[in-house]
């Protein structure tokens, strides 16, 4: 399998593309359907055992080995389901959802670069590990990616009931809302890419990943990642705690399980456009490559793909096991009012940066780390302020206390040291000592 | 084009099964007919009657839209300027950093309005 | 809707779900709950021209409304405008029923009103039958190891209750770690219970006159080792949510009310508290000699729910130290009576473990089988029929996790109540639930509920 010689070691170039064969193609898709598929049932396997782990359970272990097979099991008592369509459903549209919800997610990974170029076996063909590439390639994704948002919101509207309407709603706003950060976070990719292009993005890091020198868009394009696939902190959409199920609180059988499945294929394809776009894709991670020759050829690039893919996949467990669900207010707040204005300031001064480094000539790469730690300091700090904020609401609320309007409920005296936080010292009333009660029965 | 036609292979194959996967649903699943359970959720009470489609919703949700399509036009100006930058030098980034101010400032002035304020 | 065809005769205007001929399904009959003034709700909500109010209901069945509560919402887009509760989807009849058992049995039934907090309320009843009775001082008090044991009991439980309180909240907020982590240290707590009641919930431990049974041996070291894994882990969770700023954003600030709202409404409890008006029945009308231990009333200054949770936290503290208190005493009572000694109150079976396990006393049995014809007479007459309770009434609360628990006992001096009520401090509270949520958000709803923490079967009984 090595006996392939790359003219780059850093992969293949909008050049490798269109040349394949139609068979090649249909091989292709198949594969990336079939790890998509199989992909979804261990994540969620996955997910469950990493998250029972942290909250000291033992997570599914029955159905095949380590309970591996459990998704599948899940996905088969899914179709055995009765399908239901409510009365009040507008029913095209209900049934279309879904459809629509799913087929976009597996359409965005038709230009993920899996690897570099590789003889398919027990053949002489030469394909790269990727179905196609184009020149807006990381645009195709984001387009794609915003079409799955229709079938959320079309969802959630179609099915006639208030709790999927809302959760409708809050996908479709905080879905927008998070893709400008996300779009703003990879323009300073691009800008230093020079290209739209998967495969290329993916040559350009063959040195240094951008996730190092652009550490800050890459920390925003992790926030908003995570917005835009529905998951917690920002699982808004499907928050069970308000909207009991949210966009799918109607659905059952396996129009729910291709919501499912929708859901977990978007955590991949998010987690492997930002392998590709900051984590070098399908680079040997640590500098292997640099002491291995062959780290970065043939199939092994396959493993640090997906050891990078299932990194971003612990993240969003990790996320999970840990933070409760924001409200919707700061949600929109965090989005709007911190990412964004981030965002922003990070493009025009990463311009600015690569502009002087190239016209004068600086160290550009020892420049950019000082000044991506300093950014990324900055946007660690851009949480601060968020529960700061809250206090002061909380203290601009307490002065309402002396003015009380005439005929307002009687309150007793606050004990002389105001309210405390913490220990206060016990009541007293002026009137009489202890009261008679079993307390004084028990003395005797 | 021949950089497109592949993602046709990829759609036909999600396609078809989504698809089946709705369609084999009807088949696999038993039909047992409940009234009750074909009234839309509303924690077991019988649903409010709502105009279809919840009504009018809060034009809240416009204002994001429109905040958000501004902004969204402005990076698809921003992707060509950044795959070009090396070209472009100073110009472009002057020209950016011109653009960027006006949509800064009136995003700063929806900020000061409360346009991206939920109460 | 499109099916109404289908419906049989007369159903243009009755409820098309009524129990009865079971049209409408192939699998049985179909019963809904209606009640409250929700048909004139409906009703105004078919007139033209509102098409902007939008009226959902969030319960009986939804993940985080503790329970069955029933909260009807009016929204707009994710504001609430108005809200209102619905109970009464776990009604029991426990106080009725108890108007047909005997005093001894009406512990039994009590026991499973707030089941989270289930000493308090065998504990506030106890109280008020003990009061009537006039065992509270005199020549037979009741002993002093049976109040310590009580008091032991009833701060493990406020520990338990606590911790279900806080791990449920932050299961409504989607941080399900806090609920594994909650319910584990609970478990601890039940386990503890069982070793020293038999059972892990629904106990019927405290019974008028005393407690059940004596501490079996080893329990006293179970609950050190206890204290001790509680010092170790409850800052744990304190950390891990305090430290969270999505945690604090969420109840900052959230279900605001202040000293004038809660006394307005009745509240109690730790949403009192949060106020900082430090009003704990355990200082202030303190029972089963709650004066003579050394604790502190925690209280907050921001009247929200934020306050709350810091309280339960606090609290739980708090208990420990009466826990090591009561451990430290009980050392010393080894031995000691834990039924007072009149034996025309105190229950005459005695439970022993046997080598199955558990079982009656043969010892006991032995005697009035075999020794004496008086013993069991007495035996059958107190066990079947009950003792009798001088008429009157009393009320004595306690301070329950959840605030004023109290139990209004009346006897008119037979073997039964004549009347048990019982104030619960959750039925009390959810009154402040609109005043809380309206104007909040949707979520805010469910943070304000979870921070008056409210036991549906409390409120319902």
């Amino acid at each position: 399998m090595n006996a392939v010689s790359l003219p780059l070691v850093t992969g293949p170039s909008l050049d490798s593309f269109g040349l394949d064969t139609v068979w090649v193609v249909l091989l292709k898709a198949v594969l990336i359907f079939a790890v998509l598929v199989v992909l979804t049932l261990f994540n969620i396997w996955f997910e469950r055992r990493v998250v029972a782990r942290m909250q000291h359970r033992i997570g599914p272990n029955v159905n095949g080995p380590f309970g591996l097979l459990q998704s599948l099991a899940d996905g088969v008592k899914l179709a055995l389901k009765e399908d239901i369509i409510p009365t009040r459903a507008d029913k095209v549209v209900f049934i279309l959802a879904p459809i629509i919800c799913v087929v976009p997610a597996f359409v965005t990974f038709a230009v993920i670069p899996f690897g570099p170029e590789v003889t398919i076996p027990f053949t002489d063909t030469v394909t790269p590990l990727q179905l196609t590439d184009m020149p807006v390639a990381v645009l195709f994704v984001m387009a794609i990616a915003s079409i799955g948002i229709y079938g959320i919101v079309l969802g959630g509207w179609a099915s006639g009931s208030t709790y999927s309407l809302l959760g409708g709603l809050r996908s479709s706003a905080q879905m927008i809302s998070y893709e400008v950060a996300m779009g703003l976070a990879l323009i300073s990719v691009f800008l230093f890419a020079g290209s739209v292009s998967t495969s290329e993005i993916v040559a350009a890091q063959g040195d240094l990943w951008f996730g190092l020198i652009l550490a800050p868009a890459f920390i925003i394009y992790v926030i908003a990642m995570v917005g835009e696939t529905n998951r917690a902190p920002f699982d808004l959409p499907e928050a069970e705690g308000e909207l009991v199920g949210g966009f799918h609180t109607e659905y059952s059988s396996l129009k729910f399980a291709l919501f499912f499945l929708a859901e977990y294929i978007n955590m991949v394809t998010v987690s492997a456009l930002a392998t590709t776009l900051f984590l070098g894709g399908w680079h040997a991670p640590f500098g292997i490559g640099a002491i291995w020759e062959g780290a970065n050829e043939g199939y092994w690039p396959l493993l640090w793909f997906f050891g990078k893919v299932f990194f971003f996949m612990f993240i969003f467990v990790w996320l999970r096991g840990t933070l409760p669900r924001m409200r919707y207010d700061q949600f929109m707040d965090f989005g709007w009012k911190r990412l964004i204005p981030v965002a922003l300031g990070w493009t025009v001064l990463v311009a600015v940066m690569r502009l002087i480094t190239i016209e004068e000539t600086f160290d550009r790469q020892s420049l950019l780390i000082t000044l991506g730690v300093i950014t990324g300091l900055l946007v660690v700090a851009m949480f601060v302020p968020s529960f700061g904020a809250a206090r002061d609401e909380a203290e601009t609320e307490e002065p309402d206390a002396p003015a009380k309007p005439a005929g307002a409920f009687p309150v007793p005296p606050m004990p002389a040291t105001g309210a405390v936080r913490g220990a206060a010292p016990p009541l007293t009333f002026a009137d009489s000592g202890p009261r008679p009660g079993p307390a004084q029965a028990e003395e005797s | 084009m021949e950089l497109y036609t592949p993602v046709l292979a990829l759609l036909a194959l999600a396609a078809g099964f989504a698809i089946f996967s709705v369609a084999v649903s009807t088949l696999t699943g038993p039909k047992r007919y409940n009234r009750a359970r074909l009234d839309s959720y509303e924690c077991g009470i019988e649903p409010t009657p709502q105009p279809f489609g919840g009504g009018r919703i809060p034009v809240k949700y416009y204002t994001v839209a429109m905040t958000f399509i501004i902004f969204d036009v402005e990076i698809m100006f921003l992707v060509p300027w950044a795959v070009y930058f090396d070209q472009l030098s100073w110009f472009g980034l002057i020209a950016v950093v011109l653009f960027l101010f006006n949509i800064t400032l009136a995003y700063a002035y929806e900020w000061r309005r409360g346009g991206l304020d939920w109460d | 809707m499109s099916t109404s065809t289908q419906a049989g005769p007369g159903a243009g205007n009755s409820d098309p779900y009524a129990a009865g001929d079971g049209y409408g399904t192939t699998d049985g009959k179909v019963f809904t709950v209606t009640g409250q003034d929700w048909d004139e709700v409906v009703a105004g909500l078919g007139e033209a021209g509102d098409a902007e109010r939008i009226v959902v209901n969030m319960g009986p069945q939804h993940p985080s409304t503790h329970g069955v509560l029933r909260l009807i919402l009016e929204i707009e887009g994710e504001t609430v405008t108005e809200a209102r509760c619905g109970i009464g989807y776990l009604h029991t009849g426990i106080e009725k029923n108890m108007e047909f058992r005997t005093w001894t049995q009406g512990v039994t039934f009590c026991t499973r009103m707030d089941y989270l907090s289930p000493f308090y309320n065998e504990m506030t009843y106890c109280l008020g039958v003990e009061r009537l009775l006039g065992i509270e001082d005199g020549d037979d008090p009741v002993p002093e190891k049976a109040q310590v044991m009580r008091v032991l009991l009833m701060e493990l439980n406020r520990i338990s209750s606590h911790l279900v309180a806080i791990a449920t909240g932050g299961m409504e907020l989607g941080a399900l770690t806090v609920m594994t982590i909650g319910f584990r240290e609970r478990e601890q707590v039940l386990d503890l219970f069982e070793l020293i009641t038999g059972l892990r919930m629904n106990h019927a431990f405290i019974r008028p006159g005393g407690v059940a049974q004596d501490l079996p041996d080893g329990s006293l070291d179970a609950v050190r080792d206890f204290v001790k894994l509680m010092r170790k882990r409850l800052p744990e969770i304190t950390a891990m949510c305090n430290a969270n700023p999505i945690f604090r954003g969420r109840l900052e600030g959230v279900g605001h009310l202040d000293l004038e709202g809660c006394l307005a409404l009745g509240l109690t409890g730790p949403v009192l508290r949060s106020t900082g008006y430090p009003w704990d029945l355990r200082k202030t009308e303190p029972y089963s000699g709650y004066e003579t231990y050394d604790f502190d009333v925690q209280t907050w200054d921001t009247c929200d729910s934020y306050g709350r949770f810091r309280i339960r936290m606090n609290e739980m503290f708090e208990s420990l130290r009466i826990v090591e208190q009561c451990v430290g005493r009980l050392d010393k009572l080894v031995g000691a009576p834990v039924m007072v000694a009149d034996k025309k109150i105190a229950w005459p079976s005695q439970l022993s473990v046997g080598s199955d396990g558990q079982g009656n006393s043969l010892e006991h049995i032995r005697h009035i089988m075999g020794e004496s014809m008086e013993a069991l007479i007495h035996h059958f007459k107190l066990v079947t029929e009950g003792f009798r309770v001088p008429p009157g009434q009393a009320y004595v609360p306690v301070e329950s996790p959840r605030g004023e628990l109290g139990a209004h006992v009346v006897s008119d001096g037979g073997t039964r109540p004549f009347r048990a009520h019982f104030r619960d401090p959750s039925f009390t509270n959810l009154q402040a639930t609109s005043v809380m949520s309206e104007g909040g958000m949707i979520a805010d709803v469910i943070v304000a509920i979870a921070s008056i923490d409210p036991v549906m079967g409390g409120v319902d009984r």
